[in-house]
Parts: C-alpha cells; sequence; structure tokens
C-alpha cells in the first residue's frame, strides 16, 4: 500500500504561482505533450539545418578575405549560441529545483548536461580548425577563447556530479548548486570581447546594430541556428522522457519487489 | 513568506553576492586578462626590455616592408592604436590574413632601440563577413579603404546584392 502512495501524483501546492508551475512539471502532462511535439522538432530541426548548411557550405559567397574557410562559421556559430543557451537552460532547471524542487527539473538538468558538453565541445573544436588557417593559432589565452572552455569543464562536472551520489535526489541537487554558481561564466562569455583584448573578434549580430555581416551569409547561418536548435531540443526532450520513464519503472519494479517480499511473509505468519 | 519564497530569496542572495565577488575579481586582474597591450600602453609604461609580452593593434597602411633574412622571409611594420605607434620586426611566415589595415597580435620582445622584435605573429580579424565583390564595390567606389580602418557602417553594405555590387563595379 505505502508504495502505491508513492507512486501517486503528489499533493497540489496551496501557492497559486506555484500550483501554475506544477502543471507543467506533472511528469505524466510532461511525456504526453513533448511525445506529440517530438517528432516535428526532430523533423523541422533536421530539414533546416540541411538547408542552412547546404546554403551556408555550398551557396553562400566565400568572405573577401578569408575566402572559404568562412564557412566554418555556419557550424561554428549556432553551437556556440547553443552552448550558452544550453547552460541558460540548466541553470533555470536548477533554480526550478532548488527553489520549487520540481522532480522534472531535476531529470531536465541532468540530460541537458552531457547535450550541451557535446555542443560546446563541437564549439571548441570548429573554432580550433578555424584560428588555425586564419589566426595562426589552433589555441590561444585569450578572455573568450578561455570561458568558454571553463563552460565545457563545467558541463562536465556537472554530469559527473548528478549522477556521482547512490541517492539520485542528492546528487540534483549537488549539481544544481554548481549549475547555479557556474552561470556567473555566461555573462562572462558574452562579454569578454567587449571587456578585454581579446584575439576572437567582437560579435557580429549584436541588439542595439545592424549585422556586420552580408544578408547573403546571415540567412544561412540563421536557418542553420534554427535547425540545430530545434535538434537540440529534440535531442534534450527524447533524453529526458527516457529519463523519466526509466524512473517510473524504477519506482514499479521497486513496488513489485515490496510486494513479493510482503506477500510471501504474511502468507508464512 | 513562505518555504520556497524563503529559498528563493536565499539563491538570489547567493547569486548576488557570488556575481559581485567575480565582478571584483575580474576587475582587479583585468591586466592579466587581457591578452594584448597597446602601443599607447607602452608609450606610457613600456614593459621591461627582455620580458616577453603580446603586442595589438592595426598594421599601419604603407609602413609594411617585406624583406629576406637568409633563406626565411622577414618583415618590418608598424603597429598602431591611432595615438601612439611601435615598429615590428618579425622573421618568419605571416599568417594569410595579414594585410595593411588588419588587426594583428604579436609575441616578443622590447629591442633596445625601442622596436619590437615578434617571435610569433597572429592576425586578428574584425567581425564583418562581406563577400569579394561587395568589399570590391566599397572600394571601387571610395567608401572604403581597407588599409585605413573597419568598413563603413554595415547598414549601408549588408543588402547589397552580389549582382549589383558587380554592376557598380563594371560602371564605376
Amino acid at each position: 500500500m505505502d508504495a502505491r502512495t508513492a507512486l501517486a501524483p503528489p499533493a497540489k501546492s496551496p501557492v497559486p504561482g506555484g500550483r501554475n508551475l506544477h502543471r507543467f512539471a506533472n511528469p505524466g502532462r510532461f511525456l504526453r505533450l513533448s511525445g506529440k511535439v517530438l517528432p516535428w522538432f526532430s523533423a523541422a530541426g533536421l530539414v533546416l539545418t540541411l538547408i542552412g548548411l547546404g546554403w551556408g557550405l555550398f551557396f553562400a559567397p566565400a568572405d573577401w578575405q578569408q575566402g572559404d574557410a568562412v564557412r566554418i562559421m555556419y557550424v561554428h556559430v549556432p553551437f556556440a549560441w547553443l552552448a550558452s543557451a544550453g547552460y541558460v537552460g540548466l541553470a533555470l532547471c536548477s533554480l526550478a529545483s532548488l527553489v520549487w524542487r520540481h522532480p522534472l527539473a531535476d531529470l531536465a538538468a541532468q540530460e541537458i548536461g552531457p547535450v550541451g558538453a557535446g555542443a560546446t565541445a563541437l564549439c571548441l573544436a570548429t573554432g580550433s580548425l578555424w584560428g588555425k588557417p586564419m589566426w595562426g593559432a589552433w589555441w590561444v589565452w585569450d578572455a573568450r577563447l578561455t570561458s568558454v572552455l571553463v563552460l565545457f569543464f563545467l558541463y562536465l562536472g556537472h554530469v559527473a556530479l548528478v549522477r556521482a551520489f547512490d541517492d539520485p535526489a542528492r546528487g540534483a541537487r549537488a549539481g544544481a548548486i554548481l549549475a547555479l554558481v557556474g552561470a556567473v561564466d555566461l555573462p562572462i562569455i558574452k562579454f569578454s570581447v567587449n571587456w578585454w583584448n581579446t584575439l576572437h573578434q567582437p560579435a557580429t549580430i549584436t541588439l542595439t546594430g545592424a549585422p556586420t555581416m552580408y544578408l547573403g551569409m546571415l540567412w544561412p547561418l540563421f536557418i542553420a541556428a534554427l535547425g540545430l536548435t530545434l535538434g537540440f531540443v529534440a535531442v534534450i526532450l527524447a533524453r529526458t522522457r527516457a529519463a523519466v520513464m526509466e524512473r517510473r519503472i524504477r519506482a514499479l519494479l521497486l513496488a513489485q519487489a515490496q510486494r513479493e517480499q510482503v506477500l510471501p511473509r504474511q502468507v508464512g505468519a | 513568506m513562505t518555504r520556497k519564497h524563503r529559498r528563493l530569496i536565499l539563491v538570489l542572495a547567493c547569486g548576488a553576492g557570488l556575481g559581485s565577488a567575480v565582478a571584483l575579481t575580474l576587475s582587479a586582474f583585468r591586466d592579466s586578462v587581457a591578452f594584448f597591450v597597446s602601443p599607447s600602453e607602452i608609450a606610457a609604461k613600456a614593459p621591461p626590455a627582455g620580458r616577453s609580452f603580446r603586442l595589438g593593434g592595426l598594421v599601419e597602411a604603407g609602413s609594411l616592408h617585406r624583406t629576406m633574412d637568409g633563406a626565411r622571409p622577414a618583415a618590418t611594420f608598424e603597429v598602431t592604436d591611432g595615438h601612439a605607434t611601435v615598429s615590428v620586426h618579425y622573421i618568419g611566415i605571416l599568417p594569410d590574413l595579414f594585410r595593411e589595415g588588419q588587426g594583428v597580435v604579436a609575441l616578443g620582445t622590447i629591442a633596445p632601440d625601442g622596436s619590437f622584435r615578434a617571435n610569433e605573429v597572429l592576425a586578428k580579424h574584425d567581425e564583418a563577413y562581406m563577400p569579394k565583390e561587395v568589399a570590391d564595390a566599397l572600394k571601387k567606389s571610395g567608401h572604403w579603404n581597407p588599409a585605413a580602418g573597419p568598413p563603413p557602417p554595415a547598414a549601408t553594405w549588408n543588402d547589397m546584392t552580389v549582382t549589383g555590387a558587380k554592376q557598380a563595379k563594371a560602371g564605376g
């Protein structure tokens, strides 16, 4: 009986704002909603990525001084954006986990980690491949490159920390604190090129001015970035769904094991 | 005040504390975080001779002289930030993006004569991306001399079509 009540949905929160948030944190509702949007996100992500990268790699004009090497941008820039955006997602999930104790936020944070680390690794690798022919160096210790490397280590640390405890709740808690502390790196990454002398150039696309990029190069970049973002979200949704189902299966197996342990004893008694 | 509010305020307070601690640390280490020093910083406070550091700035128009040092290419050029200028001597192959008007970062030491001996020269490219046709049209029409500085405001050229730029070039 105890095991069955553990599976029952949690009692409604008395706080009105909390109830609104809990509506989306319900794992059952999440499974239904994400199941519906997942195929659309995956398909749209794949199609837009193919269009954006095909346009950028084969049809967009070469840069006047970088030549065809500029095409690395169509991969490098989306992954750089996703590396930071993924960490924003991780920090928000961690906040929801620490303050509102959402079990779903824990699972989402746990699954954003490896995907974000992958995006950051790709951003660093493509940046290195771009840096050698253009700057003349694979790697330099300037503020932008170093702060993104720190972001990569933060992701890896989070991935390791949330899985390092026998009790998943304690791992999630420690990981959430690490993720929130690490969020201080995000403004450093964004503004490093404005605050300090760096080898990396400042932002091309800003909120205040016209993008200093030819529009025939900007469109494929936006389409590729949108496609890769949808793909990024789809991978995280799929992983989080799998994590929710795994947890349900574990709870069911646990309940079954408890029932089987309890019943023979009762029969024997 | 519920427990949720208390936890939210606790997290926000920790965040504010951590954020200001990091901001203070970074502003204290401002000089060591900078990747390079500019010519006017050297003019104001010259680093000790023999100590290796990075010099950054734009290659001054008309200052580049390429020579040969035995079998290896050598180059002499002036690096400027608009206020001060440092003469740089480098033996080795310059990166592909190196040109007059380009941002560069050179690693080396100050020689006794006040010039800079570079062991390594990196090219710093700006944040502007444009096709060759658009760059040619801007140069042809006199809106931009790449050796003299950065390109004109992006709104004047980022929606130029490549065919339009070709026609402008042919017509002009």
